[in-house]
């Protein structure tokens, strides 16, 4: 089945008794037990509940993996893949990377006796060299990367994963099963933030883990119900709604965006578009060959941190917010927001600095996009 | 002003902007802001939404501490909790704990290097005993489950501060409503608001609360560093469930207490646990230290046979997981809430085959007492 009959039928008609097309809402704590040691196969919703379910098996199917689990958040969902490691247990991890992401690694996994080392996973040399024989355990990557869009090739890292028995987990916020399948290339665990495009219209907090294998979905599926970081049902069943345009949406707003970067690569203040869906983006090959589109995200870089603030005090249709993957148009301020919690001197040096900016690229006419940038970005402020 | 009172206006009941004695739902993932240099209250729901924010504030106030915070269970609030502990610490934890603390402690923070000496906290001289000098946190529930016992948290708490361990209460089974551990020095009160707080069997909730700034401000990077929280929907869920909670806990209690006087009568039932019989051992601690005695009780049955029966033949009390709603619930802890404590710590628990548990709702009292007799 194609992606997009799957899409649109996300949680179809799973109440047998009504026929209803949508799933339902089950808004209960626990369930009642026919007999003692008969089980309807709910017993209490932390564990599994039926609405919860629905959005797993659909993100299961999708990512092309055995089991897929829903969590309060795209934290809640790295965390729980974070609890299968050990203390003194070292993980290689993106060095540009979503800030929510290295605080969950620096502070408090950090405290929980877990190493990590930060490198530019779009070189694999650079991984290889990471690896500390006996100790790493993991790999954990974005591609593309957040916020500078770095690709990294997945077949090569699945490659050198399984030479050293390394498990390797993939962010895929960005792309979205419609555009990239991890799981597909070997990957062992897909992790989105279901907050982005999954649900796809900024009213919902979710996060999913996505696994490859029965040992994981088993080991997951144990720390989900154990550690509680469960969705809620109304929440699941938002998400599952806003799966059902997902093919759309992003469509749509990937086609805005391309327009948008070739835009902003004629622009006179933009210094530097990443995008890689540009020709000239270094991993342009490897991702085209990796997925199947380039996604709504993109970064630019303009001459100093004065003309940063001047662009988002300025824009009047693109809203100032953090998140990401919405049908609104939304900018925001890496260094003050998303990435606020990584220390100057890393996001120096990997370049998240003051004079960048995100877009995330909404449906609405691309046109007015570009007008509103435009304004924001002319030399002199327009006169109404 | 009374605590009755208090439950219901506590400052966070009334929508500011369109003045909505109920607080609206903000389903809401961002929240646009107007200065790139002053971000605003509210940036992006999981580090503040305004629905958790008026839930977080009731709950903050009905336990008389100063900051709360709302998790998607009560395993998370748990989970989130002990994250403040680093490898090499030690966690004394009392012995009958809920099976899903047991498992985090026992499964998850072991990998993590934090070691836990379970003991019988009915004697503080256990908990002393137990103490080493990694000792961190101290690991409390009373009345405990499923076996209602009691410990005395002043003494606990008096302990504690001698050999500088953080104090943390699992009180779910009181609900703040009876019994506010924080007036008694303890550092930090959670709760599964699934039970009594959210009281309806329709949410799934969990809640931390502290006067602490210090633990205040750890406890909050946890929660939104780990990100395990509620959705608004059932943040709004939880915050219509408190609004009843003296009444149905008023209730449940006295129905709670005619069931356990009943039970006390019956030839069939060899022990009953409820700590508001005059014969329950922590009785006289449980009456200092608390103002109620819950709506929670177990019993042990002569024989496995008639306890497998009464559950067969149940036709108002629902056979379930969970605890504390508004419809009677009875359990069966060996194969349910305490299933994953392995059979031979639960033997020494006393958490047998003839064991149930009840949650007393609100249904009349006769009624479910007519439902538990032999047929």
């Amino acid at each position: 089945m194609k992606i997009e009959t799957i899409l649109a039928h996300a949680g179809l008609c799973t109440d047998e008794i009504t026929g209803a097309i949508s799933t339902p809402i089950y808004q209960t704590a626990t369930f009642r037990h026919p007999a003692v040691g008969v089980s309807t196969g709910y017993d209490y919703s932390r564990t599994i509940n039926p609405t919860r379910e629905a959005l797993e098996k659909t993100m299961a199917e999708l990512e092309k993996g055995r089991r897929g689990f829903a969590f309060a958040s795209g934290m809640a969902a790295i965390t729980a893949v974070l609890m299968l490691f050990s203390s003194g247990d070292h993980l290689i991890v993106s060095d540009d990377l979503y800030g929510g992401t290295y605080r969950l690694f620096d502070k408090i996994f950090k405290q929980l006796g877990i190493q990590v080392t930060y490198v530019d996973t779009s070189n694999a040399a650079l991984i290889r060299e990471a690896i500390i024989p006996e100790r790493t355990r993991g790999l954990f990557i974005e591609t593309p990367t957040n916020p500078l869009m770095k690709i990294t090739d997945l077949g090569e890292l699945t490659g050198l994963a399984a030479s050293k028995r390394l498990l390797t987990i993939v962010d895929n916020t960005f792309m979205t099963p419609c555009l990239q399948r991890p799981l597909e290339f070997g990957v062992d665990m897909v992790v989105h933030s279901g907050t982005k495009y999954l649900g796809g219209h900024n009213d919902v907090l979710a996060g999913v883990v996505v696994t490859r294998s029965l040992e994981l979905s088993d080991k997951i599926g144990f720390i989900q119900n154990s550690t509680g970081g469960v969705l809620g049902p109304l929440d699941s069943w938002l998400v599952l709604r806003g799966l059902k345009t997902l093919a759309l949406r992003i469509e749509k707003q990937q086609q805005n965006a391309e327009k948008i970067a070739e835009w902003l690569t004629q622009n006179r203040i933009v210094k530097q578009v990443y995008y890689p869906g540009l020709s000239d983006h270094p991993g342009h090959c490897i991702h085209k060959r990796q997925s199947t589109g380039f996604g709504a995200m993109l970064s630019f870089r303009v001459p100093d941190a004065a003309w940063a603030e001047k662009i988002i005090n300025r824009i009047k249709l693109i809203t100032f917010a953090e998140s990401l993957g919405g049908v609104e148009t939304l900018i925001t301020y890496p260094v003050k927001q998303t990435h606020g919690d990584i220390p100057v001197e890393i996001r120096e040096k990997i370049g998240v600095t003051d004079d960048l900016l995100r877009l995330s690229i909404g449906v609405e006419h691309v046109e007015d996009l570009i007008e509103d940038l435009e304004q924001a970005m002319a030399a002199k402020e327009q006169r109404p | 002003m009374k605590y009755a009172t208090r439950i219901l206006h506590n400052g966070g009941e009334v929508d500011p902007y369109a003045g909505a004695l109920s607080i609206p739902i903000y389903q809401a993932s961002t929240f646009h802001q107007y200065d790139v240099d002053n971000p605003g209250k509210y940036e992006y729901s999981r580090s503040g939404n305004p629905t958790r924010e008026a839930l977080e504030k009731t709950l903050a106030a009905l336990e008389n501490g100063t900051h709360a915070y709302a998790f998607s269970s009560g395993m998370a609030a748990t989970s989130s909790s002990l994250a403040i502990l680093k490898q090499g610490d030690h966690v004394v934890a009392t012995a009958d704990i809920y099976g899903g603390s047991y498992r985090i402690l026992s499964r998850f923070f072991s990998k993590f290097g934090i070691t836990t000496t379970f003991v019988d906290m009915t004697r503080l001289e256990n908990i002393e005993k137990a103490i080493e000098p990694d000792s961190r946190l101290l690991f409390l529930e009373s009345p405990s489950n499923p076996l209602l016992k009691i410990t005395d948290l002043s003494g606990a708490v008096d302990i504690a501060r001698k050999h500088n361990l953080i104090t943390m209460i699992d009180n779910t089974f009181m609900s703040p409503y009876f019994q506010r551990p924080l007036d008694l020095g303890i550092d930090i009160v959670i709760h599964s608001a699934t039970k009594f707080l959210g009281g309806h069997s329709d949410v799934i909730g969990g809640a931390v609360v502290t006067k602490s700034d210090e633990l205040a401000s750890q406890i909050y990077f946890i929660q939104n560093g780990f990100g395990a929280i509620p959705g608004p929907q059932d943040c709004w869920l939880l915050l219509r469930g408190i609004k009843t909670l003296k009444a149905r806990m008023d209730l449940q209690q006295q129905s709670a207490m005619e069931i356990a006087r009943w039970l006390k009568k019956q030839s069939w039932v060899r022990d009953v646990y409820y700590p508001g019989l005059p014969d329950h051992p922590g009785h006289e601690i449980i009456s200092a230290q608390a103002t109620g005695f819950g709506a929670v009780l177990s019993f042990r049955t002569g024989t496995v046979e008639q306890a497998r029966r009464i559950m067969k033949n149940v036709r108002v009390w629902s056979v379930a997981v969970s605890l504390g709603g508004v419809e009677s619930i009875l359990s069966y802890p060996v194969k349910m809430s305490h299933a994953s404590i392995p059979p031979v710590e639960r033997q020494k628990l006393g958490i047998t085959d003839e064991l149930i548990r009840l949650s007393v709702g609100l249904e009349d009292a006769g009624d479910l007492i007519e439902d538990l007799e032999p047929k």
